[in-house]
């Protein structure tokens, strides 16, 4: 255990009643349930130890101010309900579902994403709540009106027609409007969570965050494409 | 970093007050000639080589690494216990200003998070009032400052190139570090700008492209004295060289760049000479009756209680705005308006940099095969200002000129990246979106103008008469007006970014300002705030001599940002460092001759 944990006891049990309902919930849990798959470590060279200098470490409170950035935390309780994630989750894979590239947005966590954004504590991130909750309602409202069945169970088209409806806010129609503003901060935080993924970095062709010995010059290929 | 009471000495030649640039630099250099420091930092200790978050990704962040009032600049952003706010340490902004002061509260200060631009003043930066009438110029020229920028861009580590432009000093031969390559949107901006007549150079950046050489630069840098040379080839044998990847902005556990916590207080430390005390809120200098300092007072953050620690010098490098704020708030009978202020001038000609930029899309960087844009995390090549034949010929409308920090292509995806496909697409979801995605992903550009502001009357830092923070110490509260001269400038830099994106077959973000107050930062947003006690060449017009030095109180120094007499578009903290090394230099030979402590 850190020392961190033992003097941080709050975030702890946060944590702890995360894994509890991420038990109760093991088809579509409202938290991730593990933090983070392990990530090979790069190869990094290590500074030589300076055997003059006593460093003691200095020590992270833990707080917001200065968290603990080797061990991150995000285990603040999430507010969203199960059947606000199924819907959720059906929205993020109609954003980004999967093709020959790579995987749909809710295979790699995009709604739980969700689900940790508007939980946050904030001012922002409370209107993001508010935004998020109303638009989960509306769309299945509207799809109950238009197909008598929630938006998760409607097939394809039912769903692409009315994603249609609100796809881009200065084209919406008026009564289309709220609905829009809610896809609108869907599809940023959907885009955010599949990117900063290893299969969304993949798929855009992210390269870096590797130890290189040495920097060079742009690939010749793209040199002589752009004429630099 | 080790720190503890101040115990192995209870009296200290010189007391330091801050632990940035300018305070490790006066710790380093005091402390290899001998002299016994205290190191006072108002923030706790921190140590970059365990504590930065090397490789770690946003999605391993809350938030994916989002910025907040907590971390302005990110999660991972090295800054802890600082930013724009700093809990129950406020500040505040008289009627009409919105100023933003920012600090940090840790061991190397704003070291551990700065953009490592080290882009020297030039002759005309050091005369500005010579050259154009306007603000005031420095008690000392560029030939002055010269040897200490070489000594200390070798102490330190520089990359740059060697080009030798109007106003924009090169490094003697063998000082920098050779730049790294350009990247492909520093290469397409340098093809399209060089036909308008702009030059795109390589930057100035204090990162290590290759390592030091510790058998040549400490005898180099400390001729004869063997300590120097000890500790820091030991230190310079710790540092590894750049290896392009993970942001300098979050700090460097290989000390590839330079924050005073890796190459400053390390070998200042080894020497044996140096206490730190973190948590060290100092809020006064005492004086004796014969008006001459004799140490400080700080509040131990931990223990909330006030202590007195003396010494025979005091070097105050706590910030600025903060080393105003310590000053003003030393008032005795003797100093009924602060310490070191019959000029009236402490607090006064406050300058922040002019910021203004606008980003574009360049449809030629669209759908180019996957390629490592990282780098060494800031700029490989830049623009320095170019129009100062024109600007002094009356063409522009305003008078002093900016750099350009440019950049753009493939980073590493974090929050928002691709918020801007709503807009680009008109609303595109699904496989489009995911086309889309590919496509654009890389081809944004941005350029950013840090431009020189003319000190002026109404912009100065007081001691606010009702307001205290939580320990007890009256605040400062900010006046702010930006003249004409900055408001064009801002203007000028938004409309010459768009001709260089449209330049480069790009469409601009937006449209670029034709109001200045549409454009510019506000006050402290650049975090290049410098004044409030200006040097000079007598005591009536200036606070301190030509080697920061008190007119008043003869053994009180400043080697922060507040002796800048004006604030060229190149960024302070190499100016800072310099003209520490060169007041230590001082200290150290006024204490020879026993004209001081």
């Amino acid at each position: 255990m850190r020392d961190d944990e033992t003097k941080h006891g709050v975030g702890r049990r946060d944590a702890i009643k995360g894994m509890a309902a991420a038990i109760a919930l093991p088809m579509l849990g409202t938290t991730e349930q593990t933090a983070v798959p392990p990530v090979a470590p790069p190869a990094v060279p290590h500074a030589a130890p300076t055997p003059l200098v006593q460093l003691t470490r200095g020590v992270p409170r833990g707080d917001a101010w200065d968290p603990d950035m080797q061990h991150p935390s995000k285990d603040w309780p999430r507010k969203l309900t199960t059947a606000e994630m199924t819907t959720l989750a059906a929205l993020a894979d109609m954003i980004i579902p999967k093709d020959a590239h790579s995987p749909s947005a809710s295979t790699v966590g995009a709604h739980l994403y969700i689900n940790e954004h508007v939980s946050a504590p904030g001012a922002s991130y409370e209107r993001d709540l508010v935004r998020v909750r109303g638009g989960v309602s509306w769309i299945n409202l509207e799809s109950e009106k238009r197909f008598s069945t929630p938006f998760a169970k409607c097939s394809l088209e039912q769903k692409t027609a009315i994603c249609d409806d609100i796809c881009y806010l200065p084209k919406a129609k008026e009564e289309f409007k709220a609905g829009a503003r809610f896809f609108s901060l869907v599809r940023n935080l959907v885009g955010t969570a599949f990117y900063t993924t290893d299969a969304g970095m993949k798929d855009v062709g992210f390269v870096g965050n590797v130890a290189l010995p040495k920097w060079e010059l742009p690939p010749a290929e793209i040199r002589a494409k752009l004429g630099i | 970093m080790q720190t503890g009471s101040p115990k192995s000495h209870t009296e200290y030649d010189v007391i330091v007050v801050g632990s940035g640039a300018g305070g490790g630099m006066a710790a380093y250099q005091l402390s290899i000639n001998g002299l016994k420091v205290l190191l006072l930092e108002a923030g706790r200790s921190y140590d970059p080589v365990r504590e930065t978050p090397m490789f770690k990704l946003p999605r391993e962040a809350p938030l994916r690494g989002a910025g907040g009032r907590e971390k302005p600049f990110g999660y991972y952003d090295a800054t802890v216990d600082g930013g724009w706010e700093v809990p129950g340490e406020p500040y505040t902004n008289a009627p009409g200003t919105d100023f933003r002061w920012w600090r940090s509260r840790m061991l190397g200060g704003r070291t551990n998070h700065w953009g490592r631009i080290s882009l020297r003043m030039g002759e005309y930066d050091f005369k500005p009032k010579t050259r154009d009438g306007l603000g005031a110029d420095w008690p000392l020229e560029y030939k002055d400052l010269a040897p200490y920028y070489d000594k200390t861009e070798m102490l330190i580590g520089v990359y740059g190139g060697d080009d030798d432009l109007e106003n924009t000093p090169r490094s003697s031969p063998g000082v920098l570090q050779p730049a790294p390559a350009p990247r492909v949107v520093e290469l397409l901006a340098k093809k399209h700008a060089a036909p308008m007549g702009i030059p795109v150079i390589p930057a100035h950046l204090a990162i290590m492209t290759q390592r030091q050489d510790a058998d040549v630069l400490p005898k180099k840098l400390h001729p004869g004295n063997k300590l120097a040379q000890r500790v820091l080839a030991e230190s310079m044998r710790s540092r590894q060289a750049c290896f392009y990847a993970t942001p300098c902005g979050s700090g460097c556990s290989i000390k590839a760049n330079f924050q005073s916590t890796t190459v400053l207080i390390p070998p200042a430390l080894a020497t044996g000479n140096v206490d730190v005390v973190p948590d060290a809120m100092v809020r006064e200098v005492t004086v004796d009756k014969n008006g001459r300092a004799t140490g400080v007072h700080y509040i131990d953050k931990r223990t909330r209680t006030d202590h007195h620690v003396k010494a025979r010098v005091v070097v105050l490098a706590a910030s600025a705005a903060e080393t105003a704020r310590i000053l003003l708030n030393s008032k005795s009978n003797q100093f009924p308006q602060g310490l070191s202020n019959s000029s009236g001038l402490v607090g006064k000609y406050l300058m922040d940099t002019v910021g203004a930029g606008i980003g574009g899309e360049i449809p030629a960087l669209e759908g180019l095969p996957p390629y490592n844009n990282e780098g060494a995390s800031g700029m490989h090549m830049y623009i320095p200002w170019w129009l100062y034949k024109e600007q002094l010929g009356g063409k522009l409308g305003f008078a002093r000129g900016y750099h350009v920090e440019f950049g753009g292509g493939r980073g590493m995806p974090g929050n928002g990246s691709f918020n801007f496909l709503e807009g680009k697409t008109e609303g595109a979801y699904g496989t489009k979106y995911k086309e889309a995605a590919r496509r654009y992903y890389g081809s944004s550009v941005w350029f950013d103008g840090r431009g020189e502001m003319i000190p002026n009357e109404q912009s100065f830092c007081e001691i606010d008469p009702e307001t205290v923070d939580q320990w007890g110490i009256p605040v400062l509260r900010f006046h702010w007006k930006w003249s004409d001269h900055e408001l064009k400038q801002a203007v000028h830099m938004q409309q010459t970014f768009a001709q260089i994106i449209e330049a480069m077959g790009g469409k601009v973000n937006g449209k670029p300002a034709t109001d200045g107050t549409q454009a510019i930062a506000k006050g402290g947003q650049i975090i290049h705030e410098v004044g409030t006690c200006r040097m000079g060449t007598d005591a009536k017009s200036s606070v301190l001599n030509e080697y920061c030095q008190s007119w008043d109180v003869k053994n009180l120094f400043v080697t922060d940002g507040a002796p800048f007499v004006s604030n060229a578009d190149k960024n302070p903290t190499l100016s800072i460092l310099a003209l520490a090394w060169r007041t230590t230099d001082h200290i150290l030979d006024q204490l020879n001759k026993r004209e001081i402590g």
